[in-house]
C-alpha cells in the first residue's frame, strides 16, 4: 500500500517540512527538502531511524563527577535504550581528553563512544 | 584595593564572551581580559551535552562542551587572561569595573571598552504565580539540566515539563534517557516555543505528548510535589476547567522563558528594550554609554549559539576599533523599526562609518508563527530588499544578511522597517 508521510528534518536547524511516499520499505519519491542530507533523512526515516546519543559517563578522581560524551556517528533509535544501559555501567579515571573512547563499537553499530570535553583530575586541596 | 587598567574588559566567559575576547584580540588589542564567575569557562554550554550546535559556524554538528572547547582553546592559544571565580558587583558609566575574588579581594579595573556578555538566567516558578503549595521537586528545566549533566543527580521520577522552550525539550528526551517516565510537555501557546528539530528528536522519537494549549493549574504535595493539576485553554489562554486532570507526578520541570541577566548594565545606566530585555544597541553592539558593547543572550536571547558567536565578533571587532581611535559615527542615526509581525529587531540603530564592513546581519523574530513569508525592507517606506523564507516561527531567529552596497545609499534615510508576511494565497 502506497503510503504519504511529511517529516521535519533534523539535520540541521532549519527544520525542513519533507514530503515521502513509500511503499513498505521502498522509496517513491521525496519532495520538499532544501539539501541531499534532507534526502538521506527522510529515507532512513522510513527505512530504520538513527540519532546521535549524547549522555555522560561516571568519572573517578575527576574535577567534575560526570563526563559528557556522544556516539561518534548515528546509531539506530531503537538500540538506544540499550546503550544508555551500557554506558551507564562504565567508569572511567581522569583525566580524560575529549575525543577520548570511552565505549568501543558500542552493540556492533561500528560507532564509537567518545568524551566531548577534557576533565582534569580532581585538585586536592 | 588592586587597581589595574586593560583595554577592553569582557564581563562573562560563556560563548559570548569567549568570541568576543578573541575577536578583539585578533583586532589588535592585546591587553583584554574575561571575568567569569564560575571555575571554568564555557557559561552554559558545558551543560548542554546534546549535540546541534555549530551546523551554522563550523559546518558541522557539535555538542554544547565541544562547541565551548574550541574557543576555550582560542583565549588559551592566545593567551588572554582570564580571573575565574571571580564575581563583577559594578560597572560605572565611565567605564570602571569592580570585581572581587578570593585570591586577590576586591578589583578595581579601569576599562577601555567593556563588553557585556553576562548572558541569562530562566524564569522561575516564582514568577508564574501557579496555585497550589510549594513542595520541592518544581525546577527550572536549566537546573535539572545542571544535576543531571554536570552534578550527577537526576532529580525526579515521573515528570512534568511546563513550557516547551529548548531547554524543556531537550531535558524531556534527556530524562527519560536516565530513566524517568516523562508524562507530558505542557506549552500554553497553539504552538511550540523551541526548535522543530527538538519536537520531533526528544518528544516524538520518545512518544512523550507535546499538550499545546494546556498549563499547569495547580501544584499538589507537601515536602514533595506528588501531583500536577494540568487544564486546557481557551483562545485567550484562559483555563477551561472542565477539562482538568490530575497528573501523578515527582517533578514539575519549566522552561518557560529566558530573561537576559542586566544588573550590571543598569548599575552603569544602560538603556534597555522592554521587548528584548536587553541593551538598545547600534550595529556595533555599542549601548547608550559609550564604550560599552553587549552581546549574546545579554543582549536579547538567542536560539542558536552560531548566531551568539556571530553577534560577539562583531561587538569584539567594534570594541577593539574603539579602543584603537577608529570608531566613526556617520553623523546620522537610521532606526531599525520591528514592523508588521516583527517582535524586535537587532540592532535598535545603524550609525557607524562601516566602510570596512562587509555584510552586517540584522537579527529578527515574528510574533507569531506564519508560513511561506516575505520578508520586505523599507527605507523610509521605499522598498530597500526583500528575501523568501519557507516559514517563520517565534522560537527560531531569523538572520538576514544585509550587503554593504544596501546600506551604503541610505545617508539621508531616518528608519528602515521590516515586515514579514505571508505570501499572498497561504
Amino acid at each position: 500500500m502506497k503510503e504519504t508521510k511529511t517529516l521535519t528534518c533534523v539535520a540541521c536547524p532549519k527544520g525542513c517540512e519533507v514530503t515521502v511516499e513509500f511503499e513498505g520499505n521502498e522509496i517513491l519519491n521525496i519532495d520538499g527538502h532544501a539539501c541531499p542530507q534532507g534526502q538521506t533523512y527522510a529515507e532512513e526515516e522510513i527505512v530504520a531511524p538513527t540519532r546521535i546519543l549524547p549522555t555522560t559517563v561516571r568519572v573517578k578522581g575527576g574535577a567534575l563527577p560526570l563526563c559528557p560524551v556522544k556516539t561518534s556517528k548515528q546509531i539506530p533509535l531503537e538500540i538506544i535504550h540499550d546503550a544508555m544501559e551500557i554506558i551507564g555501567q562504565k567508569e572511567v579515571e581522569a583525566p580524560i581528553e575529549i575525543g577520548q573512547v570511552i565505549v568501543e563499537n558500542i552493540l556492533d553499530t561500528g560507532a564509537d563512544v567518545v568524551a566531548t570535553r577534557d576533565l582534569p583530575r580532581k585538585i586536592e586541596v | 584595593m588592586l587597581k589595574v587598567k586593560k583595554d577592553v574588559v569582557v564581563i562573562g566567559g560563556g560563548p559570548a564572551g569567549l568570541a568576543a575576547a578573541a575577536e578583539v584580540y585578533d583586532n589588535g588589542v592585546e591587553d583584554v581580559i574575561i571575568l567569569e564567575r564560575d571555575f571554568e569557562l564555557g557559561g552554559i554550554l558545558p551543560q548542554c551535552i546534546h549535540n546541534g550546535f555549530g551546523l551554522h559556524y563550523f559546518k558541522e554538528e557539535l555538542t554544547g562542551p565541544e562547541y565551548s572547547q574550541r574557543f576555550e582553546n582560542d583565549v588559551e592559544e592566545r593567551d588572554i587572561e582570564v580571573k575565574l571565580d571571580t564575581m563583577v558587583l559594578d560597572v560605572t558609566p565611565d567605564r570602571k569595573v569592580y570585581a572581587m575574588n578570593q585570591e586577590e579581594g576586591f578589583l578595581e579595573i579601569e576599562a577601555g571598552a567593556v563588553i557585556l556578555a553576562m548572558g541569562c538566567r530562566e524564569r522561575t516558578a516564582g514568577a508564574l504565580g501557579i496555585p497550589g503549595t510549594r513542595p520541592a521537586g518544581v525546577l527550572t528545566a536549566g537546573t535539572a539540566q545542571r544535576f543531571t549533566n554536570i552534578e550527577g543527580y537526576v532529580p525526579g521520577e515521573e515528570v512534568v515539563i511546563l513550557g516547551s522552550g529548548d531547554i524543556g525539550l531537550i531535558m524531556a528526551r534527556r530524562m527519560r534517557l536516565e530513566g524517568a517516565d516523562v508524562k507530558a510537555v505542557c506549552e500554553i501557546l497553539p504552538y511550540t516555543g523551541g526548535l522543530t528539530r527538538n519536537v520531533v528528536q526528544c518528544l516524538e522519537d520518545y512518544d512523550i505528548p507535546l499538550l499545546l494549549n494546556h498549563t499547569v493549574t495547580k501544584i499538589i504535595g507537601n515536602d514533595r510535589l506528588e501531583a500536577v493539576e494540568i487544564t486546557e485553554v481557551d483562545e485567550n489562554m484562559k483555563p477551561k476547567p472542565e477539562t482538568s486532570k490530575i497528573i501523578k507526578a515527582d517533578t514539575l520541570l519549566l522552561s518557560v522563558g529566558l530573561i537576559p541577566e542586566n544588573e550590571l548594565s543598569k548599575k552603569a545606566d544602560v538603556v534597555l528594550d522592554d521587548t528584548t530585555g536587553g541593551p538598545f544597541v547600534n550595529e556595533g553592539r555599542e549601548t547608550n554609554i559609550e564604550g560599552i558593547f553587549a552581546c549574546g543572550n545579554v543582549l536579547h536571547v538567542h536560539d542558536l549559539v552560531d548566531w551568539v558567536t556571530q553577534e560577539s565578533q562583531i561587538a569584539g571587532n567594534w570594541a577593539a576599533k574603539y579602543v584603537k581611535g577608529e570608531y566613526k559615527r556617520t553623523g546620522s542615526k537610521i532606526k531599525m523599526k520591528a514592523g508588521e509581525n516583527v517582535s524586535y529587531v537587532i540592532p535598535h540603530t545603524i550609525e557607524l562609518d562601516g566602510s570596512d564592513r562587509n555584510r552586517m546581519p540584522l537579527y529578527m523574530r515574528v510574533s507569531t508563527p506564519l508560513m511561506a513569508v516575505d520578508i520586505n525592507l523599507y527605507a523610509d517606506g521605499e522598498k530597500l530588499y526583500s528575501f523568501s523564507e519557507p516559514f517563520a516561527k517565534p522560537g527560531e531567529m531569523i538572520t538576514v544578511p544585509l550587503a554593504q552596497k544596501t546600506l551604503d545609499d541610505l545617508d539621508d534615510v531616518k528608519e528602515i522597517r521590516v515586515d514579514i508576511i505571508e505570501k499572498e494565497g497561504q
